[in-house]
C-alpha cells in the first residue's frame, strides 16, 4: 500500500497532494487549488487554477471579482475527476451553500478532507454525506465536549420570544455574512416569521445570490438607507455581520438588543464579553457529538485533525482506539461564524 | 426548573436594571407557587445547602467524563459550574425535568454522604441550563447581578405596593413565600410580621445643593455630622437581638461585640464605626477589616472593636416612636443612649449653627477625618421610610479631585456596548525626568452622552494596543487625555500596584486643554492616605 504522505501532506501553503500536484484550500496563491467552500480562510484569490463546486466558484467571483483565478473548473457533486494519477470527488458537506468534502484517491487508498461541515439540518444547503475512507481529515472548530448545539429551531424560538417580550427594541443579530445569515433568515421563515428582515449592506449580495440559487429568504430590506429616515420600525429583526455589533453602526437603531448566532454562544462568558444579551447557539460547524459520530461513520482507521481544538479530539480518538494526529495547518482562524 | 434556569441565563446577560426588573416581574407573574417563591429565596440568599461542595462536583463529573477531556474543557470555559453543566452527558431524561421546588427539597434533605448521589440524579434529569442553575443553587452565590433589594423592588412592582412594605415584612417570612404572593395578588390579607426584633425600613436623605439651601429656613433644621461608617439598625425585643444593614440584611453574626452589648429593648438607628467612642474613632479602612466576614477572630475583635454612634430612635420600650417629630425623638434618644454601655454606644452630637454660612464653615472644617459632611433633619418631621423629599438632607464635604491620564478603555455593556466607556486612569510616578504612569483607578460614569462620544472617538483614534474588549491608548507626557477625577477618599490597598484604592471615582471634567505631563503625581495622592 502507498504511503499516505504521497497522497496528502501539509506544506506552508496548505494541504498538498504530491502525486496530483495540487493544494486543497491553500492559504497562499498556488498553481492549482481545490477549494472546499467560499469562506475567506478557505477560498483565497490569486490561484492559477481553481476546482470547486459551481456555487463556490460563484461566491468567489462575487467576493473577489470575476478574475479571482487564472482558470476555473466546476466540480459536480459525486463526479469523479482525474488529476494526474489521482482521482478526486466532491461531496456535500452541509456547511454553507456549495460547501464540499473532497475525497482524494489513488492505488486503493482514499483520504477524505472534510473542509468545514455540520450534520444538523440546514434548509439553505445540501446535507453532509459520510464517505467511507481510510483516512479522514476533520475540522475541529467545536471539538470540546462542552459544545453541544441545541436544535436550531429552538434557538429561533428564543429569538421570536424575545421580539414578543421586547417589542419596542430593535433586535440586531450578528451572523456571519456567508451561510449563517441566510440560514438564520430561512429558519425564521420556516418558523412562520413573515415581517421584512432588515439586512446590513455587507449581506446584500450574498443574500441575493442565495435567492438566485433557489433559497427563498422572503422580504428583505436594507437596514440603513443613505440619506433617508426609513429606519426599521421598533421590534424589527436586523441581521448584520458580527463585526458590526460593537461598532458605531449599531447605535442608530431604537434601543438595540444585541443577539449573536454562533456556536460560541454556548459559553456564557463569551456572550458576556461581547455585550450580547441574546445568545443564539446556531452553528454551521459540527458539535462534539457530530464530530465523534462522523469519525465513526467514515470507518476511517486514521484521523487527521485540523482547524480548531485538535488536542481534545485526538484524545477522544485515543480513547476510541483510532490513530489520530493533529495536522498543523497555518492560516486558518476560529471563524467569527 | 427550566423557567428558573432561563431566568438566570437572561439575568446574567441583561445589564440594565430596568431590564432585570422586567424579567423578574414577568417571572413572578407567570410561574406558579411554590416555584416562584423558591426562585425569590434563591435570589435573596435565603437558601443554603451546606452538603454540596465544588470539589464533590469535580469528582462526580470525572466519573462520567474522561478527566483529560474535562481538563481541556474547564481550561477553555473557566467556570466550574458552567463546565460541569455543559460536559455532563445527556441522559435523554430532560422530559421529566423536576420542578425547582423539588430540586430544593432534594437538596435540603441531602446528607453529606448521599449528596453526591442526589446531585448526580438531578444533573441526569436536567438540560444544560437547568444543570447550571442547579449547581449555582446548590453551591450558593448565583451571581446574576440581582441584589436582594432589586428582587424586593420587583415584588413591589408586581404587587403594586411600596417596597418599604415588603422590607418591613420580609424578615418574618419564610420560603416559598406563598402568603406574600397571595397578598401581592390581592387574594389574601397582608401577612403579619411574626418575627421578633424585625427590621424597620430606614429613612434616607437627599443630597442638597447650595442653591437649594437659600430656600430653606435654617431654624427649622437640626444638623449632625455625617459619619463615614456603615448605617445600621440595632433591634432588641423579647430577648432577641439583631443588627441589620440599611437594606435589612441581618449582620449580627459579624459583630458579636456590639450585639453582646445590646442591653435594651427597642430599635436604634445609627452608624457603625471602629474604635472606642471615648478614645477615638477609626478610619473607614479600619472598618473595612470588619466588613464582609462570616466569622471574626478574637484578635480582630480586640484590634478593631466596633461601636454604634446613634442618631435616631424608632422603638423604645415597646413603643413605636417613628410618628413623633424629630425633636421629640432626639430627646428620647439622648436619655436612652445615656443608659447604654458607653464603650459600645454613644450619641451623634448635634452641630449648632445660626445660619447656613456658619454651618458651611463647619462642614468644610470637620473636627475628625471620618466625617464626610453634615446631615440636616427637620425638627418637626416624623421618621418616614424611604427617601422622602424635604425632611432630611445630606450636605457632603466637597469631593477630592485629581488630574489623571487616560490609560486604558474598555467596551461597556448593553446600550453602551458599542462605546469605550470604562476608563482606567493613572498618575505619574518615578523620576521627574523619566516619569511613568501608574494606574490608580477606574471610572465609568460622570460624563455626558456627548462627552462619551468624544472620548470614544479619542480612544479609537489613539489606540496603541488591543486586548479583547480593552484598548490601550496613547499616554505620554506630550500626548494623551487628562481626566479630572472626583472621588470620596482613599484607602490603602495591597491589591493595587499603586498601593491605594479610590472610593467612588467618577469623571468630573475632561481636560482636553491640559498637557498630560502636568497631570498629578502619585505623591499627591499618597498625602491623602489615612495614617497607618
Ligand atoms: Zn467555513
Ligand atoms: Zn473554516
Amino acid at each position: 500500500m502507498m504511503d499516505a504522505r504521497d497522497l496528502l501532506r501539509s506544506r506552508p501553503e496548505g494541504l498538498y497532494c504530491p502525486r496530483g500536484d495540487f493544494f486543497i484550500d491553500p492559504v497562499r496563491p498556488v498553481e492549482r487549488a481545490l477549494v472546499t467552500h467560499g469562506h475567506a480562510d478557505h477560498a483565497r484569490a490569486g490561484h492559477g487554477a481553481v476546482l470547486a463546486t459551481r456555487e463556490t466558484l460563484d461566491i468567489m467571483a462575487l467576493r473577489y471579482g470575476a478574475g479571482f483565478a487564472g482558470a476555473t473548473q466546476e466540480a459536480r457533486p459525486g463526479e469523479e475527476i482525474a488529476l494526474a494519477g489521482v482521482r478526486v470527488r466532491f461531496h456535500p458537506a452541509g456547511h454553507v451553500l456549495g460547501s464540499a468534502q473532497i475525497a482524494v484517491e489513488a492505488e486503493g487508498m482514499r483520504i477524505v478532507v472534510s473542509g468545514d461541515y455540520k450534520r444538523s439540518r440546514d434548509p439553505t444547503c445540501a446535507a453532509f454525506e459520510p464517505i467511507p475512507c481510510d483516512i479522514f481529515i476533520t475540522e475541529a472548530t467545536f471539538a470540546l465536549p462542552v459544545f453541544v448545539h441545541p436544535p436550531a429551531d429552538r434557538e429561533i424560538g428564543h429569538l421570536l420570544a424575545s421580539v414578543r417580550r421586547f417589542p419596542e427594541r430593535t433586535h440586531i443579530v450578528g451572523a456571519y455574512a456567508l451561510g449563517k445569515a441566510q440560514r438564520l433568515i430561512a429558519l425564521l421563515r420556516e418558523a412562520g416569521y413573515e415581517e421584512p428582515v432588515y439586512i446590513h449592506g455587507a449581506l446584500a449580495r450574498l443574500c441575493a445570490y442565495y435567492e438566485s440559487a433557489g433559497v427563498a429568504l422572503g422580504p428583505l430590506l436594507p437596514a440603513t438607507v443613505e440619506g433617508s429616515d426609513g429606519a426599521p420600525p421598533p421590534g424589527s429583526i436586523v441581521v448584520a455581520p458580527p463585526s458590526a455589533l460593537g461598532e458605531r453602526w449599531s447605535r442608530r437603531f431604537a434601543d438595540p438588543l444585541l443577539g449573536f448566532a454562533s456556536g460560541w454562544m454556548r459559553i456564557r462568558q463569551r456572550a458576556r464579553q461581547r455585550g450580547v444579551e441574546l445568545p443564539l447557539i446556531v452553528s454551521d460547524h459540527a458539535d462534539w457529538g457530530e464530530l465523534t459520530a462522523t469519525i465513526g461513520e467514515t470507518g476511517a482507521a486514521e484521523v487527521w485533525i485540523t482547524h480548531g481544538r485538535e488536542e481534545a479530539l485526538a484524545r477522544w480518538c485515543e480513547l476510541a482506539g483510532i490513530a489520530a494526529r493533529p495536522l498543523h495547518l497555518a492560516g486558518y482562524e476560529d471563524e467569527a461564524e | 426548573m427550566e423557567r428558573f434556569a432561563e431566568l438566570l441565563d437572561r439575568l446574567v446577560l441583561t445589564p440594565a436594571r430596568n431590564g432585570k426588573l422586567r424579567l423578574l416581574v414577568d417571572h413572578f407573574s407567570t410561574v406558579p407557587d411554590p416555584d416562584r417563591g423558591f426562585c425569590l429565596a434563591a435570589l435573596t440568599g435565603g437558601l443554603d445547602f451546606p452538603a454540596v461542595k465544588p470539589a464533590m462536583l469535580r469528582a462526580l463529573v470525572t466519573q462520567r467524563v474522561d478527566p483529560v477531556l474535562f481538563a481541556y474543557s474547564y481550561d477553555y470555559v473557566g467556570d466550574l459550574a458552567e463546565t460541569v453543566s455543559l460536559v455532563w452527558p445527556a441522559s435523554g431524561g430532560e422530559a421529566r425535568a423536576p420542578a425547582l421546588s423539588e430540586v430544593v427539597a432534594r437538596l435540603a434533605t441531602a446528607s453529606r454522604s448521599d449528596a453526591p448521589a442526589v446531585m448526580a440524579g438531578l444533573l441526569d434529569q436536567l438540560s444544560p441550563s437547568g444543570r447550571f442553575a442547579a449547581i449555582k443553587l446548590a453551591t450558593g452565590g448565583l451571581r446574576v447581578g440581582v441584589s436582594a433589594r432589586l428582587a424586593k423592588q420587583a415584588l413591589a412592582v408586581f404587587g403594586g405596593v411600596a417596597v418599604q412594605e415588603i422590607e418591613e415584612l420580609w424578615h418574618g417570612l419564610e420560603p416559598p413565600y406563598t402568603g406574600l404572593f397571595a397578598w401581592l395578588e390581592g387574594r389574601a390579607a397582608k401577612p403579619e410580621n411574626a418575627m421578633a426584633a424585625p427590621f424597620r425600613p430606614v429613612m434616607l436623605a437627599h443630597p442638597v445643593a447650595e442653591a437649594e439651601l437659600s430656600q430653606l429656613d435654617a431654624s427649622a433644621y437640626a444638623a449632625e455630622w455625617k459619619w463615614d461608617g456603615i448605617r445600621v439598625q440595632a433591634v432588641a425585643q423579647g430577648g432577641i437581638r439583631r443588627l441589620y444593614s440599611r437594606s435589612g440584611d441581618d449582620i449580627s453574626a459579624a459583630f458579636p461585640d456590639l450585639v453582646g452589648a445590646m442591653e435594651f429593648a427597642g430599635a436604634l438607628d445609627g452608624e457603625l464605626l471602629v474604635g472606642d467612642p471615648k478614645e477615638g474613632t477609626g478610619t473607614f479602612s479600619d472598618l473595612q477589616q470588619r466588613l464582609n466576614r462570616k466569622t471574626v477572630s478574637r484578635a480582630m475583635l480586640a484590634r478593631y472593636p466596633v461601636f454604634m454612634r446613634c442618631y435616631d430612635l424608632l422603638v423604645a420600650e415597646g413603643r413605636d416612636a417613628r410618628t413623633l417629630p424629630y425633636a421629640e425623638r432626639r430627646a428620647l434618644l439622648s436619655d436612652f443612649v445615656a443608659a447604654l454601655p458607653a464603650a459600645r454606644f454613644d450619641l451623634s452630637p448635634e452641630v449648632p449653627f445660626a445660619c447656613w454660612r456658619e454651618l458651611d464653615e463647619k462642614r468644610r472644617n470637620p473636627p475628625h477625618p471620618v466625617i464626610e459632611g453634615v446631615m440636616l433633619k427637620r425638627r418637626d418631621s416624623p421618621y418616614l421610610a424611604g427617601r422622602p423629599k424635604g425632611p432630611w438632607f445630606k450636605w457632603k464635604r466637597d469631593p477630592y479631585t485629581v488630574d489623571a491620564v487616560l490609560m486604558y478603555a474598555q467596551r461597556g455593556h448593553g446600550k453602551r456596548s458599542s462605546f469605550y466607556s470604562d476608563y482606567t486612569f493613572g498618575v505619574w510616578s518615578g523620576p521627574a525626568e523619566a516619569p511613568v504612569l501608574v494606574p490608580v483607578g477606574k471610572a465609568y460614569f460622570g460624563f455626558t452622552d456627548a462627552e462619551l462620544k468624544e472620548i470614544d472617538k479619542y480612544v479609537r483614534d489613539n489606540t496603541v494596543e488591543r486586548f479583547g474588549p480593552v484598548r490601550a491608548v496613547r499616554a505620554e507626557p506630550g500626548r494623551g487625555l487628562v481626566l479630572e477625577v472626583a472621588f470620596e477618599g482613599l484607602n490603602r490597598s495591597t491589591r493595587h500596584k499603586s498601593g491605594l484604592a479610590m472610593r467612588f471615582p467618577r469623571i468630573a471634567r475632561l481636560r482636553w486643554d491640559k498637557p498630560p505631563g502636568e497631570a498629578d503625581r502619585i505623591e499627591a495622592l499618597r498625602a491623602l492616605l489615612p495614617p497607618g
